[in-house]
């Protein structure tokens, strides 16, 4: 019983030293008074304020269309590669996974830096397309890593049934393979979608002219942050909380799967 | 049509966007003026580069032992049977990591400074204002803050999965809690500490952007140089055998942990 | 057949962030310092040409210079100093400006019109100029500042900012010491080092940063900090405990130019967006925003006594007399990298 209790104690303290920041964002997103120094009473200025800053606005939808342009296109990559990985042999095989673990291993500034690199040798401007680009790369691996799971657990004699049966190679796909490895997909999918949008360092590299978020966000914290951004963080916590709680509700009904991916910061 | 085809468009983009790119930085950290040469390795070897990494390691190192002292008991009492509505604690503890980091960081930032509130309390209470910001201690405590949910879920996740029927058959033989814990659950949780030891200790070696706001530009971490040398500095070549040296540190890391990993089946990922 | 079309979606992918710039009437891509312009000019602008303005920001001049050398084509409107400016023409990065296009350059100071670095004028219109000093708060410190020895001073322990620009910081430290801010000698560049790093080992330092500076100061976070005029004229509009001083042993002075980058894509937007800039009314509206000097004759005449009369935005001549211009360092450049990794990595 005590032995519970001051385990109770241990994680409760725990908990409140990681949502310690977030709650001071929380609570400051609705004070009156502009700085940090005073309490001005409550108010939702900083909220009406928000949607009427610009740079913060271009910011977001930069950071949703990139990361859900990106999803699309990892996807749809990403699932087709998995379907060809599972069915090749031996040394083809190793070559494609290697390649595949290699960027996930890789740190994210060296992969920031060589996608960079490579823009420059291009002569991209770097901006919106080159970030699209850059994120579409860190996010296949995510992709291909859920759905290859589900490829393994199939039965490989559907798909040969199905053309047996007279299906087109393209029909089977669709209706034989595809509907067994969605929840592979739907995962990869979610994670290639939260990767992108927490992404900073990559980012940081590979475009000069649009930012996203994060790199406003880093920006700003060089110098002043406005009171808005505590505002903005508010939302983006019950964002985050809204999601996780799909997420989980979907995971409880499928059955428990390996432990999220997490990217370095 | 064969259907390994289809990894046809992918395996074009990987080699555009990661294979392409890599060479590009071997090729630019082993030259010079485009010739050939191992001078970007050897100036590596001057005594303030060789500090920097071992900073570097040393704040890792110090990062993760950190995480696991703290994460460690997180995910054994997360993982306990006897814990009620363990689920929603689980959930409670993902939440933060989904948070945009910088905006977290940047929160510390405001209860660190001088004028922050952590300060205003110490003030209040009469002890005074203290050096929060800008010290080693606060960079050490923005990493340990941003990884410790990376320690906690890999020995969490494999201490939910383990065979409870182990530590009863111990407990049955006559084994006491301590016992219990150091030969059966310890053991078994191995392979969660190894990948959480990873995936604590890889990001907090390269990071950049923690020392540089909790640090006030004071301390100089391996991934400021390389971001330095790059975006300041502007020698790529440099730049480049920096890059390969850290992959390279990354890549003999990853080698030794999976050594100790008693079950290492995974293909070399990180989790 | 799947790989053409994945040939064509990659292809599509790249076009996409290439069309969607091109989609405007036209567009100039502006790269100036962080905190260094009023957006209401920025807007004003888009709103008469009608040319979209790509707003892209930096920290200090040598950052600037890495992304301009990798692609100057990237940037239409660059913003460097002085000593850059000799550095871009020497390595030939600037395109010459066809001064008919800039018809409110008329409106520039005599003095800036054919600065040493840039002799002929061919290729910058000057945007703004000042100095560097320090910006102390009078309650936290016992005498009045006027030396830069104030910030080696163990009484001042964990309380001064140091700049994280690498020209600024050991120009400062060779003046302290009594060289040139352009002294390039071993012996000078060793003494500066070992100084810098005894101020930082000693605790004086609390930070290296650049544009927190201001904000940080206001806030009263430290009892002082190495700054950019405007920085601190900036600040002490808002925090009246606060001064400023260019020390008694001189210090830089400086103008940072627009000019063109070889190859710029947008030339004709460049031209119009430099001119504009050097219209009277903006460039009040610019130098109301960030508090440095104008070079623009037909803004000052706009100003009122008491704002000419403010010595730390227009240092009186003496204050302008005791300060010189950075020089471009060609290839020692490597060496002072080589101090501020030193100072930056020492603990």
């Amino acid at each position: 019983m005590v032995a519970r209790r001051l385990r109770m104690v241990y994680l409760l303290a725990i908990l409140a030293f990681l949502y310690a920041p977030i709650i001071v964002l929380i609570v400051y997103s609705f004070n009156a008074a502009e700085t940090r120094a005073v309490w001005g009473g409550w108010s939702l200025k900083w909220y009406a304020e928000l949607f009427r800053n610009k740079g913060i606005m271009d910011a977001l939808s930069v950071t949703l269309s990139v990361a859900a342009l990106a999803t699309i296109a990892s996807l749809t990559l990403g699932t087709l590669a998995a379907i060809g990985m599972h069915s090749m042999r031996g040394g083809m095989r190793q070559v494609f996974v290697q390649v595949t673990n290699l960027p996930m291993m890789m740190p994210d500034i060296v992969t920031g830096i060589s996608l960079m690199v490579l823009f420059i040798f291009a002569k991209a401007p770097r901006g919106y397309g080159t970030m699209l680009l850059a994120h579409i790369t860190f996010d296949v691996p995510y992709v291909i890593f859920s759905v290859l799971p589900r490829l393994r657990r199939m039965n490989k004699h559907l798909y040969e049934a199905a053309l047996d049966l007279g299906a087109s190679p393209s029909v089977a796909l669709r209706r034989v393979i595809l509907p067994e490895i969605m929840p592979g997909m739907v995962t990869g999918a979610l994670l290639a979608f939260t990767m992108s949008l927490d992404d900073f360092v990559i980012s940081y590299f590979t475009s000069v002219r649009t930012a996203n978020l994060s790199v406003l966000i880093y920006s700003m914290t060089r110098r002043k942050v406005p009171p808005t951004v505590n505002a903005l963080s508010a939302i983006m916590f019950v964002v985050v909380l809204t999601l996780l709680l799909i997420q989980n509700l979907r995971e409880a009904r499928a059955e428990k799967s390996k432990p999220k991916g997490v990217r370095s910061l | 049509m064969k259907r390994s085809s289809f990894a046809a468009p992918y395996g074009i983009w990987m080699l555009v966007f990661t294979i392409v790119p890599v060479f590009i930085i071997v090729y630019y950290a082993f030259t010079m003026g485009g010739a050939v040469t191992l001078d970007n390795f050897r100036l590596f070897l001057e005594p303030e580069f060789i500090g920097i990494l071992t900073f570097s390691l040393w704040l890792a190192f110090l990062c993760t032992l950190l995480c696991l002292l703290f994460g460690y008991p997180c995910a054994l009492f997360l993982a306990n049977r006897d814990m009620r509505r363990a689920t929603l604690f689980v959930v409670l503890f993902v939440i933060p990591m989904w948070m945009n980091f910088l905006l977290r960081t940047y929160a510390w930032m405001t209860l660190l400074e001088d004028t922050g509130l952590i300060n205003r309390f110490l003030e209040w209470i009469g002890v005074g204002r203290r050096r929060l910001m800008y010290t080693e201690n606060a960079v050490l405590f923005g990493l340990v803050y941003n990884f410790l949910p990376f320690m906690i879920f890999p020995i969490y996740s494999v201490l939910v999965r383990s065979d409870r029927n182990l530590e009863e058959a111990a407990q049955d033989l006559g084994a006491n809690a301590w016992l219990v814990f150091l030969r059966v659950t310890l053991p078994l949780s191995l392979p969660g500490v190894v990948s959480g030891v990873s995936m604590v200790f890889m990001p907090a070696v390269t990071t950049f952007v923690i020392p540089r706001l909790l640090g006030g530009g004071s301390f100089m971490m391996f991934g400021d140089l390389i971001e330095n040398q790059f975006l300041t500095t502007g020698d790529w070549n440099f730049g480049s055998a920096l890059s390969l040296i850290m992959m390279a540190l990354i890549f003999i890391s990853l080698g030794i942990l999976h050594r100790f990993n008693p079950d290492a089946e995974s293909n070399g990922a990180v989790w | 057949m799947r790989l053409r079309v994945s040939a064509i979606l990659i292809i599509a992918v790249i076009m996409l962030g290439a069309a969607s710039a091109a989609l405007a009437g036209g567009e100039v891509n502006v790269y100036n310092w962080e905190d260094y312009i009023s957006e209401d000019a920025l807007a004003l602008f888009e709103e008469e040409t009608g040319i979209t303005v790509n707003y892209m920001r930096f920290t200090t001049n040598e950052d600037m210079l890495v992304q301009v050398r990798a692609d100057p084509t990237n940037y239409d409107v660059i913003f460097p100093s002085d000593y850059i400016i000799e550095r871009l023409v020497s390595e030939d990065l600037l395109e010459e400006l066809n001064w008919e296009n800039i018809p409110n350059m008329s409106y520039t100071l005599d003095w800036l019109r054919n600065p040493s670095y840039d002799p002929e004028g061919r290729f910058s219109a000057p945007y703004m100029w000042g100095t560097v000093g320090i910006l102390y708060n009078t309650t936290m410190v016992s005498e009045p500042i006027d030396s830069w020895a104030a910030m080696w001073d163990a009484q001042y322990k964990n309380n001064v900012f140091m700049m994280d620009s690498i020209r600024d910081t050991i120009g400062v430290t060779l003046k302290m010491l009594g060289y040139s801010m352009n002294e390039r000698g071993q012996e000078a560049l060793d003494a500066v080092k070992d100084k810098l790093i005894e101020q930082k080992r000693t605790g004086i330092v609390k930070a290296y940063q650049v544009d927190e500076t201001k904000d940080k100061m206001i806030a009263g976070e430290a009892a002082m900090g190495v700054v950019w005029s405007g920085d601190a004229a900036y600040a002490m509009g808002y925090n009246e405990d606060l001064a400023y001083v260019v020390p008694k042993e001189g210090s830089n002075v400086w103008v940072d130019g627009m000019c063109v980058p070889k190859g710029a894509r947008n030339k004709g937007n460049a031209e119009a967006f430099i001119d504009f800039m050097c219209r009277p009314d903006v460039a009040l509206m610019n130098f109301e925003e960030i508090w440095y000097c104008t070079p623009n004759a037909g803004a000052i005449a706009l100003l009122d006594e008491e704002t000419l009369g403010d010595e730390t935005v227009f240092p009186p001549q003496d204050v302008v007399d005791r300060c010189e211009f950075f020089q471009d360092i060609a290839s020692d450049i490597t060496r002072f990298n080589r101090i501020w990794l030193a100072v930056k990595s020492a603990r």
